[in-house]
Formats: structure tokens, sequence, C-alpha cells
């Protein structure tokens, strides 16, 4: 499976979910798991472009797919990526700990509908909890980053 | 909330997808997995194999046939939402779709798993009941068409056999009138009672073991309801009836 | 000094890591950890009869496993963090249960193994036989007390408490109106998104433990460890690293975990690790809200208030670890912002089979403020007054303060409100809100509430001036979340004259600061907000003194500005401070960095030793603050909604918060906390419920049932703030943590109330309690 454009081997035991896999078996860590049953969506990645739920997934069914996780979203050193941009602009995170859950989810989002309206918004991140935040800041921080992507 | 352990194979073809499920004991087919996979977590669900059918090739169509809209086994229920056969052809089924979990679940999940899997409060089986659909079931010995009045069978039961797979559902266009409402306690949840319209029939779901067709003119009649912390067997039927209303207001 | 940065709404400085996916969690940490699970019990309450561990033990991967009577702590009965002398029944769990369990997910045994599947394979084959015993669930049945919790604690009464200010009696005796109220709030979970999670390293070379640890609190894990493995505190380490959000339950001594993943990783000389999954932090993490009130109150014909009693029951769960702070504090707030001027409160904290309480954001305020609050409504309708007048006749008025309220306060003193304006609040409130919307069955709901925060004893504060003029800082306390890294660079930063860019905090490392109490009951700012204010004035007292010799200029003549330190008035003549940490630190041999100029042929100082007595090397300080007494943040909500009168789906319009939390560091993360927390406390008001059954099984124990808000359900909120400085500190800060929640729940049943005229005395509501108000059914109770 290639994981943020880097080929990798799956796991040997099938039972290997594809969160833990990023996360403890290559050091991925940046995707977070939070609930383990599809709720929370802090484990959110991109499958071929498309957000999907890694708690939900065994690794081994990623073979031969293509997983984009949020460490790919912005190369070390370089400049944030506009959806991490947006999400510091607005404080869009406290915690950080459902963080990359949403950015994943509103990349995916932004690839379907680059100027997505506030329903599209709403559906988008409909499906991922943040305890923190109280969501205000993270859908004014949606909105922001389709402006910015859109420059 | 790990999975246990699981013999997992992959079949590249249908036929060995069937050749497993006729002869392996305790297997279950892994289709989007948005249902299986937390009942694995929660050790809920012990299966001593899993058939995997997301390698299976060209069983991941959308298209018109018989006058409706045929949804095969891999066709994801978020590609079944942005389906202009099935907008076009049955849109009842669209708009249902939008109520079924989230975009992220949806971009899994499967329109025939989520039928196969038969959770009481789903909103798909109950659309398929109400427009009189069917599905195909197949295994080594043969294809066959289960109607959706034959199909449901009792919580998470249906009439499928442990070796059949579910290749493909049949939705007839939704012509006339149509309209699909629920009342869930969040957006994306569950539902704890929906109404599904098509024309003159009516399918409620979440107030029976399986979804039901009902009288429109008195919806309640002999269901039973069971009561859980959302709702107990009275409001479910106070919300039959106004969910019913709606339906055909809309 | 100047503030240039306090006060203004300077963006997180914490952003970047996280943003990348860099920021570091327990559960991030690896290192070649085993991976553990916890056998838990399944019933509520059980005598453990026995446990046959050989199975799991004989599974490949089972590196250990351990049940009490492996552990030399396994008799200990963990510690009653706040003893109180009304706690005359306090009961802690055991590390692992052996004999008797109280809750359904106490624990039992404790699975060490190469990976947590092995460990959850190896924990469904540890058996256990339990002889089921009878089981008390709510607060009434444990004060009715048919069964018993703890076989020696009489009644199941931990704690009771009765305080009086005035003469309740005489005062309700001679009112013109009297009225009595029921309220009952069930329990709610505080499911920081972020599970626990504790990582364990022990060096038998080094003997020196360190223990990652996603906790609120870790200087006092690190004390209760080395009392616990006989270790000086110095060769124990302790760290929260990022931590994904708290709110309270993660703040414990101990959860079994925080001694079991030690304990391994010394016994087996590999690092251990153990996460806890989603299922088991519902039944196995401290919850709280469960309390009845009887309320009495007198008035008078303008609504005045004469004379208030409130007899509560608090449901403390199956052990009383946290004491019964969140009983004294509920005690205290009842009477939030209005005169009161006979008051009685008592309570009994008593034992049910469930999950043992602690404060969870907001900590038995949401109670106390929707008590009083639905209260006055209550007074309102009766005397014919609309809400906000019926406010406005009780309100203590802005002259008033200090306030004396009389009754006991969490730490030790009695409560006194520093400062507020009240009647500002609910002016400003009112104008938000606006007029009514147009339409069928819409609510306004109104609440104002006060909030003790910042309590001690105390929290302290390291800042240092690095010779590349960069500044580091570091506090005991961690963050969850709260920004503390941006507001506290903020206070140094105006301190010592530089950048909020050129000052890096670190808390919650024993290793960068080895003293202090925790994050909790909204004190980070008050506590070590004002320690780093102290530290870095500290700081810049010593920069002065050093360039004051340099420049030979009077110390009271230089200012910190730029970077530099520099005399008034003549802004060219200055030195950097990075120069000055150099000078601060006389070196024998230079090592780069600009140090030969500290060296000894270069430039003196002054005459006399090279430190003179009593001075210390280094640009750096360590300072305390050790606030006199609670500052009393204060704000007022107000709603309006609209329910379905068929569904009763619930709808916020509009949703309004003034806020005064004394002086703003920063109104960007205020806002964030009250967002945050006002999103928290509508889930309390309408979607979360711990729904136990009367075995004591909780039946909701996944985010699938139990229902958090998503975005869908939390509406936009328009903040306002007003100041009111407190006097009691040097910055005239207040907590602001906890305030969004409080009084959601009063007002949103306030609202709903209005909206669908049926008498709203309980929290949580959902769409079927609505419909079973509505149509009330003979029989029913
Ligand atoms: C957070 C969340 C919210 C959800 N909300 C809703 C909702 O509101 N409404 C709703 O309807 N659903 C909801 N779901 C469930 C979701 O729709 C599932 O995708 C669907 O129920 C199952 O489809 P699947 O493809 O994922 O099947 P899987 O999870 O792979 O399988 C489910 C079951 O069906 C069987 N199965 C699957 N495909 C076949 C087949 N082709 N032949 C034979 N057997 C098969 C499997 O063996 C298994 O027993 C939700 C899920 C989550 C995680
Ligand atoms: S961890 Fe995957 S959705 Fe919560
Ligand atoms: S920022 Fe903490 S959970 Fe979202």
């Amino acid at each position: 499976m290639k994981v943020n454009g880097s080929l990798h081997a799956p796991p040997l035991d099938p039972r290997r979910l594809l969160s833990d896999h990023l996360r403890h078996d290559l050091g991925l860590t940046g995707t977070h798991v939070g609930c383990e049953h599809g709720v929370c969506g802090c484990c959110t990645v991109l499958l071929d472009g498309e957000p999907v739920r890694s708690c939900l997934m065994l690794a081994v069914q990623a073979e031969g797919h293509e997983v984009s996780t949020v460490e790919g979203l912005a190369a070390a050193g370089a400049p944030l990526h506009p959806v991490q941009q947006a999400f510091h602009e607005c404080q869009g995170l406290q915690c950080g700990f459902c963080t990359p859950g949403f950015l994943m989810s509103v990349v995916g989002l932004l690839a379907q509908h680059p100027d997505p309206t506030p329903e599209q918004v709403e559906e988008a991140i409909a499906g991922n909890l943040c305890r923190c935040t109280g969501y205000a800041s993270i859908r004014r921080a949606v909105h922001r980053a389709a402006e910015l992507s859109g420059k | 909330m790990k999975p246990p352990r699981f013999e997992y194979h992959a079949p590249s073809t249908v036929e060995e997808a069937c050749e497993l499920l006729g002869s392996l004991e305790d297997a279950k087919v892994l289709a989007g997995g948005q249902s299986l996979i937390p009942l694995l977590n929660f050790r809920l669900a012990q299966p001593a194999h899993l058939v995997d059918i997301n390698r299976l090739p060209g069983l991941d169509a959308i298209y018109e046939r018989d006058g409706g809209v045929a949804v095969q086994a891999l066709a994801r229920q978020a590609a079944v939402e942005d389906s202009e056969v099935a907008a076009h052809v049955c849109p009842l089924l669209t708009a249902a779709v939008r109520l079924v979990a989230h975009r992220v679940i949806r971009n899994r999940g499967t329109v025939c798993g989520s039928i196969a899997h038969a959770d009481p409060a789903s909103e798909l089986p109950a659309v398929l009941l109400a427009l009189g659909g069917h599905v195909i079931g197949r295994s080594a010995r043969g294809d066959r068409i289960i109607d959706a009045g034959d199909l449901f069978k009792g919580v998470f039961e249906t009439a499928l056999a442990a070796d059949e797979l579910l290749v493909e559902a049949w939705f007839p266009a939704s012509s006339g009138a149509f309209a699909i409402v629920e009342e869930s306690r969040r957006h994306g949840d569950f539902a704890l009672a929906g109404a599904v319209r098509a024309s003159g029939r009516l399918a409620l779901f979440g107030v029976a073991p399986t979804p039901v067709l009902a009288d429109p003119a008195n919806p309640g009649r002999g269901l039973q309801p069971s009561g859980d912390l959302e709702a107990t067997p009275e409001f479910r039927l106070h919300l039959v009836r106004v969910l019913t209303e709606r339906v055909f207001a809309a | 000094m100047t503030t240039k940065w306090f006060g203004e709404r300077v963006q997180r400085v914490e952003d970047d890591r996280l943003l990348r996916g860099h920021g570091r969690f327990t559960d991030d940490i690896d290192d070649g950890a085993l991976e553990s699970c916890l056998v838990r019990s399944p019933y509520a309450h059980a005598r453990i009869t026995s446990i046959d561990v050989a199975a799991a033990r004989a599974l490949p991967g089972v590196v250990a496993v351990y049940v009490a009577a492996d552990l030399p702590f396994g008799n200990i009965d963990l510690p009653i963090l706040i003893p109180h002398p009304n706690l005359t029944h306090g009961r802690t769990q055991r590390c692992l249960a052996s004999e008797v369990v109280r809750y359904a997910g106490e624990a039992v045994a404790f699975v060490v193994a190469e990976s947590r599947n092995i460990a959850e394979d190896a924990a469904d084959v540890v058996r256990v036989d339990y002889e089921p015993l009878p089981v008390v669930i709510t607060p009434e049945a444990g004060a009715a007390a048919k069964h018993l919790v703890h076989d020696d604690v009489p009644g199941n009464v931990a704690a009771q408490m009765l305080q009086e200010v005035g003469d309740v009696d005489r005062a309700m005796a001679a009112a013109p109106h009297r009225k009595k109220l029921h309220f009952r709030f069930e329990r709610g979970a505080a499911c920081p998104m972020e599970g626990r999670a504790v990582w364990a390293r022990w060096s038998e070379s080094e003997r020196k433990l360190t223990v990652y640890d996603s906790t609120q609190s870790p200087t006092s894990i690190r004390g209760g460890l080395s009392v616990l493995f006989g270790l000086p505190e110095s060769n124990v380490e302790v760290i929260a690293p990022d931590v994904g959000g708290g709110f309270g339950p993660k703040i414990m001594l101990f959860y079994p975990d925080e001694l079991l993943v030690p304990f391994a990783a010394m016994q087996l000389g590999r690092p251990v690790k153990w996460t806890e999954d989603r299922q088991e932090h519902f039944t196995a993490v401290n919850q709280e809200r469960g309390q009845v009130h009887e309320v009495e109150v007198g008035f008078d014909e303008m609504g005045r208030l004469l004379a208030l009693s409130d007899d509560f029951i608090h449901d403390a769960g199956a052990y009383t670890p946290y004491g019964i702070i969140l009983p004294i504090i509920t005690a205290a707030q009842v009477p939030g912002p209005y005169r009161v001027p006979n008051y009685r409160v008592q309570f009994r904290a008593v034992y049910t089979n469930a999950t043992p309480t602690s404060p969870y954001r907001g900590a038995g305020r949401p109670h106390a403020c929707f008590a009083m609050e639905r209260t006055l409504d209550s007074i309102a309708k009766e005397v014919g007054i609309d809400r906000a007048e019926i406010r406005r006749r009780n309100f203590i008025q802005p002259d008033q303060f200090p306030y004396h309220l009389g009754v006991a306060w969490q730490d030790g003193n009695s409560v006194v409100y520093d400062s507020g304006n009240y009647p500002a609040l609910l002016e400003k409130a009112l104008a938000m809100l606006g007029p009514r919307p147009a339409g069928d069955h819409i609510g306004m709901g109104l609440g104002v509430y006060v909030e003790g925060t910042g309590v001690g004893p105390y929290e302290g504060a390291h800042v240092q001036v690095l010779v590349s003029g960069k500044v580091v800082a570091a506090t005991g306390i961690p963050s969850q979340g709260q920004a503390h890294a941006t507001v506290f660079a903020q206070v140094v930063a105006d301190e010592l004259g530089v950048e909020v860019a050129d000052v890096e905090v670190t808390g919650g490392d024993t290793r960068r600061f080895p003293w202090g109490v925790g994050t909790f009951a909204s004190r980070g700012a008050v506590t070590a907000g004002n320690a780093m204010a102290v530290s870095a004035r500290m700081v810049a007292d010593k920069a002065k003194l050093i360039a004051g010799e340099q420049l030979e200029v009077d110390p009271a003549d230089l200012e910190l500005v730029g970077g530099r330190v520099r005399v008034k008035g003549s802004p060219d003549r200055g030195i950097s401070l990075a120069a000055i940490a150099v000078l601060a630190n006389p070196v024998r041999y230079a090592f780069g960095g600009g140090t030969e100029a500290a060296t000894q042929f270069a430039s003196k100082r002054r005459p006399g030793p090279p430190l003179a007595d009593g001075e210390q090397p280094g640009l750096e300080a360590i300072g305390y603050y050790s606030p006199p007494g609670s500052t009393w943040a204060s704000g007022c909500h107000a709603a309006y909604v609209r329910v379905d009168p068929m569904t009763f789906r619930l709808e916020v319009l509009k949703y309004v918060v003034v806020h005064d939390c004394g002086r703003l560091i920063n109104p960007f993360v205020v806002e964030g906390q009250i967002e945050g927390g006002v999103a928290q406390g509508i889930g309390g008001a309408f979607y979360e419920r711990l729904a136990y059954d009367a075995e004591g099984q909780l039946r909701n124990a996944s985010f699938m049932e139990y229902l958090i808000p998503y975005s869908t359900e939390v509406p936009e909120i328009e903040i306002g703030h007003i100041e009111t400085p407190s006097p009691l500190n040097p910055l005239g800060v207040k907590g602001a943590g906890e305030a969004g929640v409080i009084p959601v729940g009063a007002v949103i049943g306030s609202a709903i109330e209005d909206a669908l005229g049926v008498p709203i005395t309980e929290m949580p509501l959902s769409p079927l309690k609505l419909f079973e108000l509505s149509r009330p059914q003979p029989g029913r109770v």
C-alpha cells in the first residue's frame, strides 16, 4: 500500500486495523483513535482521495490503495496546507486530538466542492466529534479554507 | 476494543467467494465494514472467517434495469448518492441514502451491505420494501431472486442463506409522489422511527423487528414497537402517526 | 510593564505541531512498549469467589497477568484525595478488586502482552466467578438504603453537611409567599476525545521511573508514585504530554492503571503502556452530575427572595476518592449572583453501585445554577413579572463587593465574591439577544451564574532568558487544549519586553518544573498565569540590576523593550537581554554564544566576588503564586429555542453569552473556551445521559448511544465580554475554563418550558422526556 506517497508492506496480522497499522507500525501517530466504532471521526484518512474511517478498515484491505494521512498535508518545513492554515487562523482546534480527522474530512470536501455551500460544509464535518471547540470556529475554518485554497 | 482472531480471505472472483462461503464454517462477508468492523471491535461478532468481497472485480455497477435501478454489492452508498442514474430513475433512493450515517461512512458502506445487515432502524431496507424491489442472492447453487417482502426476517436477519452473497439490489423507479422522513436524535444517527412513502405505499422503519408495510390511514395498526433509551413504544407509535402525516404532506 | 500582548487576540502558538500531525499524545509514545488491558467487573455489585488466570497466562504473547495478590500494594486502599471532617465514611477502591466489586467496570486483573489484541484475547479467558449482590443505582435508592454498597457504611451515607446563614425557619414562616420545588439531575460523562493512557519505563541502572500520563496533574502523580515505590521524587519523572481534552476526570490519584503500568514496567524491565478504549472509558472513568434537590423558597410580592433552603442528595458512586468537593461546590453556588438573606443548605453524599464521581467541567455548579434559576423563573411566573425583572430585583449590586456569602468553599475558606457587575451582564445579554423571533413554540431562556475560580493552593513557574535572548518558561500544570503556552507566553512577553514568538512555554513535565497542583477548577490563568508574571518580573528585575551596573544607571530608570533593557527616555542606551543573560552567569570557560563576555578577564561588573551574597547565576527565576481566595467569574446566557411540538426536536435559534472573567489575557482563547463549554452544556441539557439500568449496567457505553453533539446540534454563539478585574491577583484575572457550561441546562430548560408550557425540573431532557411531560398519564410519577 502507498501511504503519503511511499510504499509499505501491509501487516502480517489480518486483524490489524488500518488506524493501528498507521500509528503503531508506520509511526504515523497523527491519525488519532477516539472510539474505534466509527462515530468520532478522529481516525479519518483519505483512501484513494476519499475520506474514510481508518478504524473501520483492516490494514490488509488497503493493499493496492493509496492512503493519505495528516502528515502528508504539508512537507516538513513547508508552510501549512491551506486547510491547516485556516484552522490555525480561526482557532478550529484546542487540544488538537480531533483535528487530523477534521482536516482530512475537509480536504476531501474541498476536492469535491472547492467552493462549498454552508450546507455542504455542515454535511462534510457532520460526522466528526470535537469536544473542545463547540464547532463554530471549525465551521468558520472550513469556509476560510475554501477561500485560501481558491487563491 | 480490538477485533478477535479470524481467518481472512480475499477472493478475486465471485465464484471463489461463493465457494468460500459454501465451504467455510462460520464465515461472514466483509463489504464496507461500516457495521461489521464495529461489531468485531466490540467483539460482539466473532466469526471464524471473514470473506472480504472488496477485491471482486466488476461488482460495483449502478445501472438501469427493468425500469428500476440495480445496485451491485460493491457500489458504495456515496456512489449511489452521487449517481445520476439513481437520481433519475429512483430519486427516493437518492434521498434515502443521504439520511444514512455521514458522508465519510457512506464512502465505504454499501447499499447491499445495509440491506444484508437488516438493521431494523435502517433506511434502505424500508425503501426497498416500500418500492417492492428485490435482491439477487448468489451461491455455488446458483442465483435466486428474493422479493423485498420475503427478505427481512427479523432483527439483523434476512432470508439470505449463509452461503449466499447478495450481489445486487433492485429498486423499482419511484414514480409518483415519494418521500422519506425520519426522527433521529442527532443528524446521521439511526432513526427512532421513520416512514417511506412510494406513491400510495407506506413502509415504516425503526418500529418493528423489520421494516414493515403499513396502511397510511392507520399506520400504527398491529405495530408493537419495542422500547429503548430514546423511545418508548408509545413514543414510537406517536412518531409513526406524525411521520406518516408528514410523508403524505410532503 | 508595557502591556503589548495582554488583552490581544494573539493566535495560538501550539497549533503548528498539532495541525501537522506532530502532536505527542501518550498513546503516540511507543519505544517498544508492551501493551496491556484490564479485566473489569461486568457486575455492579458482586462478591468475587475465584479468579483463574491460568489460561490467560498460557496464551502465546502474554507476558504477565496480575491480580491483587500479585501486587505489593494490593491490599492498600487508594488515597482519599481531599479528606474532609464531614466525610465520616470515606471509602476508596483498591488497585485491583479481590473480594467485592462495587461498580461495573471496577478493575479485577491486569494483562500485559506483546500487543493490545493479544492482551484482549487473554482478558477474554481470565475466569472470574462472581456472586451477584443487590444493587442500588439512583441517588434516591442510595439514600433509601434498601441495600448497602459498603457493609460498614450505614444508610450508604458517606458524608452529610448542614450550613445555615441567617434564620431560614423564621424567615420562611414570615414570608408572604412560599414555594417548594424538586429538581433532578442524571449522570453525564466528560468524554474527552482522547481517552486516558499511561506509558512507563523503568531504568534499573539509573533507578529512574519515567511515566507519561494523560493526566491533569502530573506533579501529584509523581508525588504518589514516589511514596508508593519508595523512590525519591527526583527519581520519578511524570510527563503529561499533549492531552486530548480532560474536562475534569483526568485528575485522579489513582486510576488503577496509573499504578499498574509503572509497576509492570519495573517488574518486567520493559516499557509498558496502557491505552483505554472508548467502551471502558464509559465505565471506568469518573462521572458526575447525579443529584436530587428539594428546594423551598420564601419571597415577597415583588418577587424578592427572603429565605431559601435546599436539601439535596449527591450521588457519589461506589467510592469517594475525590472526597466531597462536588456537593460542597453545589452547596456554595446555589445562591449565585443573588442576595439570599436567609440560606440553608444541607446535603447527603450517598454511595451507589455506579462509577465513582469527581468533577466534570462545571463541577457541581450546573446543578446549583439550574436549581436557583428555575426557582427564580417559577417565582417570576407566580408574581407576574418577567424573567429579567425578577433577576434585577434580586441581584447583588456592584457596590456590595467584597460580598460574604457565609458558606464553606472548596478551598477551606468561606465564600467571598471578590468583584462583579451582575446587572450589567444581564442588560448586555438582553440587548444582544434582541426581540423574540416570530413563530410558534418558541421559548426564551435566561441564566445568570457566578463561578468560584482559581482555587489554590498555588502554582509556580520558572522563567529563563537564554544566552540567545530567547525565553523559556515552565510550569507544573499541563494543558489539555486551553492554549496555556500562548497565554502564558503573552504574560511573560509583556514582563520581559519580548515577542510572544520568543517565549517557549512548557507545562506538565516534572523534569522542567516539579512543583504544582494541576489543571482544574478554572485555575490555570489565575494561578500559573500569575506565577508566570511573578517569575518574569523577578527576571526583569535581575536584568535591570545587571544592566544598571553595566550602564551605570539606577535600575529604576530602566525598562525592558524590544528584547533590550534600555534607559527610559534615551532608548539608544541599552543592552540586549541576550548579553545580560551571558553576564548573569560568570564563567571560567567560554563556551560560545557570546559567553566570553562573562569570563574572568573580561570587564568586571562590580567589585567583590563574581556572585554577590545570595545571588544566583543565570538570568532566570522561579516564582510562585498562591491565591488568598477564589476569584469569582460570572456571566449571563440567554437563548431562543424552538421545539417541534410533535417530534420534540430542539432547535436553538439564537444563543448569546456575556461573560466576565476579569481582565482578559486573550479574548480569542477565552471565546474558544466559552464556545466549547456551551457545546458541552447543550449536550448535557438535551443529549447526554448515562443510562444505568436497575442492575447497574450502563446501557449506552458507546458514542453510538451516548449522544455527544455533532456540529449539526450546536448553534452559533454570540459572545460579549465585560471586565471587572479581580482585586485578588496582580494580573486582575479570573478563571474561564468552565464558565461556558454552567448555566446552559438552566437556559435550555427555561426556554423549553417557555416554548411548550410544561414545567422543566430535570436535566438532561430529550424528545422522549418532553413527549412524556407533554402528555401526562395517570399513575405516572
Ligand atoms: C457512525 C455510523 C452511523 C451509521 N448510521 C447509519 C444510519 O443512520 N442508517 C443506516 O442504515 N446505517 C447506518 N450505519 C451503517 C452503515 O450504513 C453500514 O454501512 C451498513 O449498515 C452496512 O454496509 P457495509 O457495506 O458497511 O457492510 P458490512 O459492515 O461489511 O457488513 C454488514 C453485514 O452485512 C453482511 N453483508 C454485507 N454485504 C453483504 C453481501 N453483499 N452479501 C451478504 N452479506 C453481506 C455482512 O456479513 C455483515 O453481517 C452507520 C454506521 C456508522 C459507523
Ligand atoms: S476512532 Fe474511528 S471513528 Fe472514532
Ligand atoms: S480540539 Fe479537542 S476534541 Fe477537538
